[in-house]
C-alpha cells in the first residue's frame, strides 16, 4: 500500500451491483486511505439506519450496501450517498470507534508452517528477521471476506511484496497464517491456498458453535506474537474455545 | 413429533431454506436453496410460509418412512416418486400415512428437487436458520437413518397441485449490467450474447461453469482488478476466459471480472439446467431488469393463487397430461385428495 491515492476526479465511484445493491468505490487500486475510507463510510451510512439498506459491508476499497433494486429506484439512493460523500474527505476519515486489538500466539515456521523459509528468502530476510517483521507489524483487518470470518490483513513492510505461489498448496489447516503481496490471511478452516504458510495459530475467525461466531470486524487490528513449539503445544492442549489463547483489548 | 426416517438417500441431499442474510460483513453469503422458487411452490402447496425448511435433493432423492400421518409436497426438478409403490405427482401435495414409504428417484428433468413437509422440517438452527451452507461448515449432507423432524403442522389439505414457472431445461438467461460490465468491449459482450453455452458437469452450489466452443471472453485490464464484492448471479470470467455463474453459496468477494449479473428471477434456470443443457445470455437494461424482477417477486408472493386441487375431472386430467405427467400416474392421484 502506498500513502498516495489517485486523486482523480472520477473517484469515488458509485455503481449498482446487478439488482443486489449499490457499491461506493474509493480507488481503483488498494491503498491504506481508500481502505480506511471504505470502512469509515460504511460505518457512517450504517449509523444512519436507512430503511432501504438490508445489510452492508466493506471490501478492500469499497463500501457495499445491499438494497433490493427491484423494489427501490437507485437514483435517489445514489443521490443520498453522493451527499454523504460530500460531507467530508473520506480518505482522511478516522477509523470508526469500537475496534479491537487481538494478540494471537503464533508458531512461526517449523513443520507446522513449512513455507516460512521460502517466504523469508523471497523477502530477502533471514528466518529470524522474517519472524521479527511478521510478529511486530500491527496488522489491520482490511476486510472480512471470501470465507466466513476470514480477515485480509495489511500491511507488511515493502519487502514483503512477494507473489502468490504458482502452484496452489492443496491444504493448509484451520488457523494457518499465510502471506502474499504484503498481506496476511488467517483461515477459519482447512483450505487450499496460493499464499505461503508462514505461521500456525489456534485462532479460528469463524466458530459456528460459539455464542460469538465471528470475532473479527473490518478495521480490527492483530499482532501475531511468536511462541515456542512447547508453548504452542501447551495452548493447543489446554485452549478449547477456538481462539488459541488470543487476548483482546479495546482500541482507544 | 412426526418425522421422516431416512431409509436411503442420494449423495447430495441437504436441508435448505431461503438462506441466512445479514452476515455479509462477516464474509458469509446468504446461501439457501438453489431454486428458491421451488420453496415458494412447496409452501403454497402446503399453505405454510416460504421460510420453512425443505429437503434439497441434487440429482437423486431417497427413501423416507413417515412416523405419523404427514403432509408432503414435491417441487423443483422432476423426479420419479412413489408412495407405497403408487406413483405420486410432482408439483403436488400428498398425504403420507403413518408407516408409508415415500421413494424419490433420479431427476428426469432439472437438477434440484425438493421435498417439503407440512410445517417445515425442524432441523437444528445454525446462526438463526436451518439452511445448510456446506462450504461454511453449517449443516451437513443427509445420511441413512437420519431422523428429519417436522414442526407442528396446522394444515390438513392435500391433493393440491400447481403448474410451475418453466425453468428446468435451460434456455435464455436474462442478465443485468453490473460494476464491471463496461470493462468488456462491445464486441465481446455481443459474442457473449450470441454464444450457446452448455452447463458443464463442473458445477455446484457455489458456481456453475459454462462450457462453450470458440475463444474465451476477456476484459480489458483483467489482471488489475482489486478483489471486490461478488453476489449470487454474477457471471465471473476466469483467467482462461471461461464464464462461471456464481450461485447462492458463492464467496463474498472475488478477484475475477464479472461481465454481468443473472437476474435473480432467472438464477433458478441456471441451477436447474441439466448437465449439457443449453444456456444463452441476454443483456437487459437496468430498468428492464428491475421491472421484470419486481413482477417476478410479485408472482412469488402470490404463488398461492396458482394452486389448484388435483381432481379427477377429465378435463383437468387432460390438462395435466399435457405438461405434468410423464407416464400413467393418474390412478395414484385420487388416494391423496383430502
Amino acid at each position: 500500500m502506498t500513502a498516495n491515492t489517485p486523486s482523480h476526479d472520477d473517484w469515488p465511484q458509485i455503481k449498482t451491483v446487478g439488482l443486489a445493491g449499490i457499491l461506493v468505490t474509493f480507488s481503483p487500486v488498494l491503498s491504506e486511505p481508500a481502505n480506511r475510507a471504505a470502512i469509515a463510510f460504511r460505518a457512517a451510512v450504517k449509523d444512519q439506519g436507512w430503511t432501504e439498506i438490508e445489510e452492508s459491508n466493506s471490501t478492500l476499497v469499497s463500501a457495499f450496501f445491499r438494497i433490493d433494486l427491484a423494489a427501490h429506484r437507485p437514483e435517489p439512493l445514489v443521490e443520498r450517498l453522493r451527499d454523504m460523500l460530500g460531507t467530508q474527505n473520506w480518505l482522511d476519515a478516522p477509523l470508526p470507534d469500537g475496534r479491537t486489538l487481538w494478540r494471537v500466539p503464533t508458531l512461526f515456521g517449523t513443520d507446522r508452517a513449512p513455507q516460512l523459509q521460502e517466504a523469508a528468502d523471497m523477502a530477502g530476510r533471514s528466518v529470524n528477521e522474517a519472524i521479527t517483521d511478521l510478529s511486530t507489524t500491527t496488522m489491520r483487518a482490511l476486510t472480512i471476506g471470501f470465507a466466513p470470518g476470514q480477515p485480509y490483513l495489511g500491511t507488511l513492510p515493502d519487502h514483503w511484496e512477494i507473489p502468490r505461489l504458482s502452484q496452489i498448496t492443496p491444504r493448509v489447516p484451520a488457523g494457518a497464517l499465510v502471506t502474499a503481496v504484503r498481506q496476511f490471511c488467517l483461515f477459519p478452516y482447512d483450505t487450499p491456498t496460493g499464499w505461503r504458510h508462514v505461521g500456525q495459530t489456534g485462532f479460528l475467525s469463524f466458530r459456528p458453535w460459539a455464542d460469538e461466531p465471528f470475532v473479527l470486524r473490518a478495521g480490527d487490528e492483530m499482532i501475531f506474537d511468536p511462541v515456542s513449539e512447547t508453548e504452542f503445544a501447551k495452548i493447543e492442549a489446554s485452549v478449547k474455545d477456538g481462539l488459541g489463547g488470543a487476548q483482546r483489548e479495546a482500541i482507544p | 413429533m412426526s418425522a421422516l426416517i431416512v431409509r436411503s438417500i442420494g449423495p447430495a441431499c441437504a436441508i435448505q431454506d431461503l438462506g441466512r442474510p445479514g452476515f455479509l460483513a462477516n464474509g458469509l453469503t446468504r446461501g439457501g436453496a438453489s431454486d428458491p422458487t421451488a420453496l415458494y411452490e412447496g409452501a403454497a402447496l402446503l399453505r405454510h410460509a416460504p421460510e420453512m425448511a425443505a429437503l434439497e435433493m441434487a440429482g437423486m432423492g431417497g427413501t423416507f418412512e413417515a412416523t405419523a400421518d404427514m403432509r408432503i409436497a414435491l417441487t423443483g426438478a422432476n423426479m420419479t416418486a412413489t408412495i407405497d409403490g403408487d406413483p405420486a405427482h410432482w408439483n403436488a401435495s400428498h398425504l403420507l400415512p403413518k408407516g408409508a414409504i415415500l421413494a424419490i428417484g433420479a431427476a428426469r428433468r432439472g437438477t434440484f428437487g425438493y421435498l417439503h413437509v407440512g410445517g417445515g422440517f425442524d432441523t437444528p438452527l445454525y446462526l438463526g436458520t436451518r439452511g445448510s451452507h456446506l462450504s461454511a461448515g453449517l449443516g451437513q449432507l443427509i445420511a441413512v437413518d437420519d431422523r428429519l423432524n417436522a414442526l407442528p403442522d396446522s394444515g390438513t389439505e392435500t391433493g393440491l397441485h400447481l403448474i410451475p414457472e418453466p425453468r428446468l431445461d435451460g434456455g435464455t438467461i436474462r442478465v443485468v449490467p453490473s460494476v464491471q460490465t463496461n470493462k468488456f468491449a462491445d464486441e465481446t459482450r455481443a459474442r457473449f450474447e450470441a454464444t450457446k453455452f452448455r452447463r458443464d458437469p463442473r458445477g455446484n452450489r457455489q458456481g456453475m461453469r459454462m462450457d462453450f466452443d470458440g475463444d474465451g471472453f476477456h476484459a480489458s485490464g483483467q489482471l488489475n482488478i482489486v478483489s471486490e464484492i461478488v453476489v449470487p448471479g454474477d457471471i465471473q470470467i476466469t483467467g482462461d476466459g471461461t464464464p462461471f455463474v456464481l450461485m447462492h453459496e458463492c464467496q463474498t468477494t472475488g478477484g475475477y471480472p464479472r461481465i454481468g449479473t443473472v437476474l435473480p428471477a432467472d438464477l433458478s434456470k441456471v441451477s436447474q439446467a441439466p448437465i449439457g443443457g443449453t444456456l444463452q445470455f441476454e443483456f437487459l437494461t437496468f430498468d428492464q431488469a428491475a421491472t421484470i424482477q419486481a413482477r417476478a417477486n410479485t408472482s412469488l408472493a402470490n404463488m398461492r393463487r396458482v394452486v389448484k386441487p388435483l381432481v379427477r375431472d377429465p378435463a383437468t386430467m387432460q390438462d395435466l397430461l399435457s405438461y405434468q405427467l410423464i407416464s400413467g400416474a393418474i390412478s395414484a392421484t385420487t388416494k391423496d385428495e383430502g
